[in-house]
């Protein structure tokens, strides 16, 4: 096995089946909420970072749908939903 | 089904808890819809994982014999963690061996898909790809729910939408959740070639090994990590509590906890030569079904880990039993319900009399301090490095004469760590 295999890799092993909209949106106004800095070190995807002008982005492609950043950041930072019936991610083992 | 029809139930989400409610229900004649957002039944299902078969065997008496599980465990391993060493305690036992087998690994993608297959042949109706969206609420009572852009008309609806459970909070059973009572678990799946694995790990056919490790694996954080063989593959991750990883120094993101996880000694042997072959991530619900105002309202109940029945005591973490238990019981309170023609709060009242005078409730009040008293970071900290400590000292043989061992054992039990020993251990005595 691999020594280090990246978290995009390991997202690679994965099934994904694409849905139409982002399924997870940082709410107008709210990127700059420092809970979505705990975001970054909960989401087990790796798909919450920091750019640039210090707020933070979503990345949604790889989501795991574990919920970990809605409870820390909350519905008033998060808009949060499951993606669309039949989308995202497909576990072939779970 | 035409205009104005409606179920007996519909059931939301194909998990272990739905699929149980559904297989009950449809056995005793009624007519219900199962909603599943997934591709397939399991295909949003995560594990560790293990099932521990005795309280639920006689719930579903025909199931067993044929379910696709992974491997019966018969070697149980503890493995305390400290930062350049680990002291682990091996439980091994005949009757670990015998039938009934007591625990089995599982894999859920496998086993949810076939759960929803023996469903279906008792009659109920099963539709993947749909996510519900809503519950339609008449009068305050729930009849149905909106899925897909239509409405489906039931007497009752059974929440089993998992951990997050947005129809318990749609309903009013459930706050919005605080993340004190969550946690999160990270896994991989790696195959491994079947005879190298039941070599590696002592197996003879189709006996498997669990273990679980505490302290450095999550740097000191409330959690630990887990190992189950599966038929070829390993099912290897971490569980950590979400506060302390989100709150709690040092400030490590979730999938590096993994990552070093897997470069520990201990663990890098055992999986090496694997593939991966999946990555995935699900929240734990570890504030049991303490953290609901109520299991059920008018035309609703809930059931699973949406209802929060998980439960994690240090050497066992439990959910899948619950979860097929309580759905069992959400049905039979349809049916009795169903019975009297009263799908009011007060006709389902039934479910909390039904868990009450099962293993479910008996187990969640037996244990009801026991998160409590397992967030304690001394757990997770301390422990380890103590005993790992004690082991170094003892076995080591140094170029000189070498020390008495009492001595040796006692420079590590100072008066102020007996003393806090015995906090703890007064602590411990709730669980």
């Amino acid at each position: 096995m691999s020594q280090a295999m990246g978290l995009k890799a390991k997202l690679g092993l994965n099934v994904f089946i694409a849905d139409q909209d982002p399924h997870i949106r940082i709410k107008p106004g709210q990127e700059a909420d420092p809970r979505l800095k705990k975001a970054i070190i909960v989401c087990p995807a790796g798909l919450y970072s920091e750019n640039p002008e210090g707020t933070v982005v979503l990345s949604i492609d790889g989501c795991l749908e574990c919920g970990t950043c809605l409870l820390v950041c909350g519905s008033e930072v998060l808009e949060w939903n499951y993606p669309g019936g039949g989308t995202g991610v497909q576990y072939r083992f779970g | 089904m035409g205009e104005g029809e409606q179920f007996d139930a519909i059931v939301v989400g194909a998990g272990l808890a739905g699929l149980a409610a559904a297989y009950t229900l449809a056995d005793a004649g009624l007519e219900v819809l199962v909603l599943e957002r997934g591709d397939y039944p399991g295909a949003k299902n995560v594990t560790g994982g293990r099932i521990y078969l005795n309280p639920i065997r006689e719930l579903f008496p025909n199931l067993w014999p044929k379910a696709p599980l992974e491997r019966y465990i018969t070697h149980e391993e503890l493995c305390m963690m400290a930062g350049e060493r680990s002291l682990t305690v091996r439980y091994q036992g005949n009757e670990l061996g015998q039938e009934p087998h007591q625990s089995c690994s599982i894999l859920r993608s496998k086993f949810d898909r076939w759960l929803a297959r023996q469903a279906e042949r008792k009659g109920a109706l099963l539709v993947s790809r749909t996510r519900v969206d809503d519950i339609i609420l008449t009068e305050g009572k729930v009849t149905g729910v909106r899925a897909g852009g239509e409405e489906l008309r039931a007497r009752v609806v059974i929440a089993c939408d998992g951990v997050m459970s947005f129809i318990a909070q749609k309903a009013g059973l459930k706050s919005p959740a605080d993340p004190a009572h969550y946690a999160v678990g990270i896994k991989e799946v790696i195959e491994l070639d079947r005879q190298v694995l039941e070599d590696r790990f002592n197996l003879e056919g189709d006996e498997g090994a669990a273990r679980m490790y505490m302290g450095a694996v999550t740097a000191g954080k409330f959690g630990g990590g887990f190992l189950y063989t599966n038929r070829d593959s390993i099912s290897l991750g971490i569980v950590a509590g979400i506060e302390d990883l989100a709150h709690q120094e040092p400030y490590i993101k979730a999938p590096e906890l993994l990552d070093a996880f897997k470069q520990r000694p201990e663990v890098a042997q055992l999986i090496q030569g694997g593939e991966a072959a999946e990555y995935s991530a699900h929240v734990i619900p570890e504030g049991g079904p303490g953290t609901m105002h109520r299991l059920y309202g008018d035309g609703i109940l809930v059931a699973g880990d949406a209802a929060g029945f998980s439960m994690n005591i240090g050497i066992t973490v439990r959910g899948m039993e619950y979860a097929m238990a309580t759905g069992y019981y959400a049905a039979r309170a349809v049916i009795h319900a169903r019975e009297r023609g009263d799908f009011s709060a007060a006709g389902l009242a039934v479910y909390e009399t039904l868990l009450h005078d099962s293993f479910v409730m008996a187990d969640f009040q037996n244990f009801s301090s026991s998160l409590d008293v397992l967030k304690n970071p001394r757990l997770f900290r301390h422990y380890p490095e103590l005993v790992g400590g004690i082991a170094r000292d003892l076995y080591q043989v140094p170029a000189g004469s070498k020390a008495r061992l009492f001595p040796t054992v006692k420079k590590h039990l100072s008066m102020a760590e007996l003393w806090a020993m015995f906090q703890d251990y007064r602590r411990m005595k709730q669980i």
